[in-house]
């Protein structure tokens, strides 16, 4: 597979939601058996803003801003000029720049299969538990609403 | 795949440091500013790289000479700044100067939408003599210039017949900056 195919790769989104939850003591965790990432130049920030989080009511409601929350961006470079991107909740600098340098690794097809096995999908599992269990929790007290033409029908 | 290199380092206080030398040059023309040192995607210099990153973000339309295309990729990174046409441009990059009459010179109305001709020469310092007199400049100063084209007093004093429309112009070299506000006379 070509770097630009990676770079734009369904594959790649994934990781990269996946590291946007990760939270660093997890990654650090994780990477710490095996070898070190390689060396990283930072491209920008890492640094803290504010997104606006926008909502809408139903399908068909307007769309209003919800709230503000922080995000961390970081982009790095390695020495080959594959660039790794990460965007992560919160205002944890060093998260984002070990997030960004996850991904920067990722791209390469060398380091690609182990910190797959070692670090992503371990992240993924992790996180699918955690879905579950909120999922499972809010099924136990939904209330099925009926309107008057479904019941007349 | 080209190497994409790093913006300011320290973007709030760089900005704003490179920001006020802007200031100062607009304000004294032809006075040589120093903007300090910057990575800048070849062949762009540092000062021309620090003003760039200063000035412009997604709402400044830029053209750059086809000198610079390989700088694209940088400001689309750092600045989000939109290439257009060089008539369009609010922000033109160039080394080759463009003849200052196919940039946008603003209107009557609204003369603070005309272009600012970001112009990269050889030596600030140096070179030709150029006398400026005008607003900012109690007495007739003298800028020498290495690299500018051989008509272009006669370019500039079509562009300043035209005030309060016009081009304005920031001259970088290495480190080093120098403005050309419209206002000012050359001879």
């Amino acid at each position: 597979m070509q770097a630009d195919d990676v770079a734009n790769s369904e594959d790649r989104k994934r990781w990269m939601s996946i590291l946007a939850r990760a939270p660093l003591a997890e990654l650090q965790h994780l990477l710490q058996d095996g070898p070190a990432l390689p060396e990283a130049t930072r491209l920008r920030g890492p640094e803290c803003g504010l997104v606006m989080v926008r909502g809408r009511m139903g399908g068909g409601g307007d769309a209003f801003n919800l709230g503000e929350m922080a995000v961390t961006r970081c982009s790095v470079r390695l020495a080959d000029g594959t660039v790794g991107h990460a965007y992560v909740k919160g205002r944890d600098l060093a998260q984002a720049e070990l997030a960004a340098q996850v991904d920067a690794a990722l791209q390469n097809a060398q380091m690609r299969p182990r910190l797959m096995c070692q670090v992503i999908d371990k992240l993924a599992a992790a996180q699918a538990a955690i879905r579950a269990g909120n999922a499972a929790r809010a099924a136990a007290t939904q209330v099925q609403f009926f309107t008057m033409a479904t019941m007349r029908s | 795949m080209s190497m994409l290199l790093p913006g300011f380092v320290e973007p709030v206080g760089q900005s704003q440091s490179c920001f006020r030398a802007v200031l100062d040059a607009m304000a004294h023309p032809g006075r040589i500013q120093y903007v300090g040192r910057q990575s800048a995607p070849s062949p762009l210099c540092a000062a021309g790289a620090a003003v760039l990153l200063t000035l412009l973000d997604d709402d400044t339309p830029t053209w750059l000479d086809t000198d610079f295309i390989t700088a694209g990729e940088w400001l689309a990174f750092h600045c989000g700044a939109p290439l257009v046409p060089r008539a369009q441009a609010a922000f033109a990059v160039a080394r080759d100067m463009p003849a200052l009459s196919t940039l946008h010179p603003g209107s009557d109305v609204a003369p603070e939408n005309a272009a600012t001709l970001v112009l990269q020469v050889a030596e600030l310092g140096r070179g030709e003599s150029y006398l400026l007199a005008g607003p900012g400049l109690r007495e007739p100063a003298t800028l020498h210039v290495r690299g500018l084209p051989s008509d272009f007093i006669a370019q500039w004093h079509a562009n300043h017949a035209r005030f309060p429309v016009g081009i304005d112009m920031i001259l970088c070299s290495g480190e080093q900056i120098a403005a050309l506000p419209r206002s000012v006379e050359i001879a």
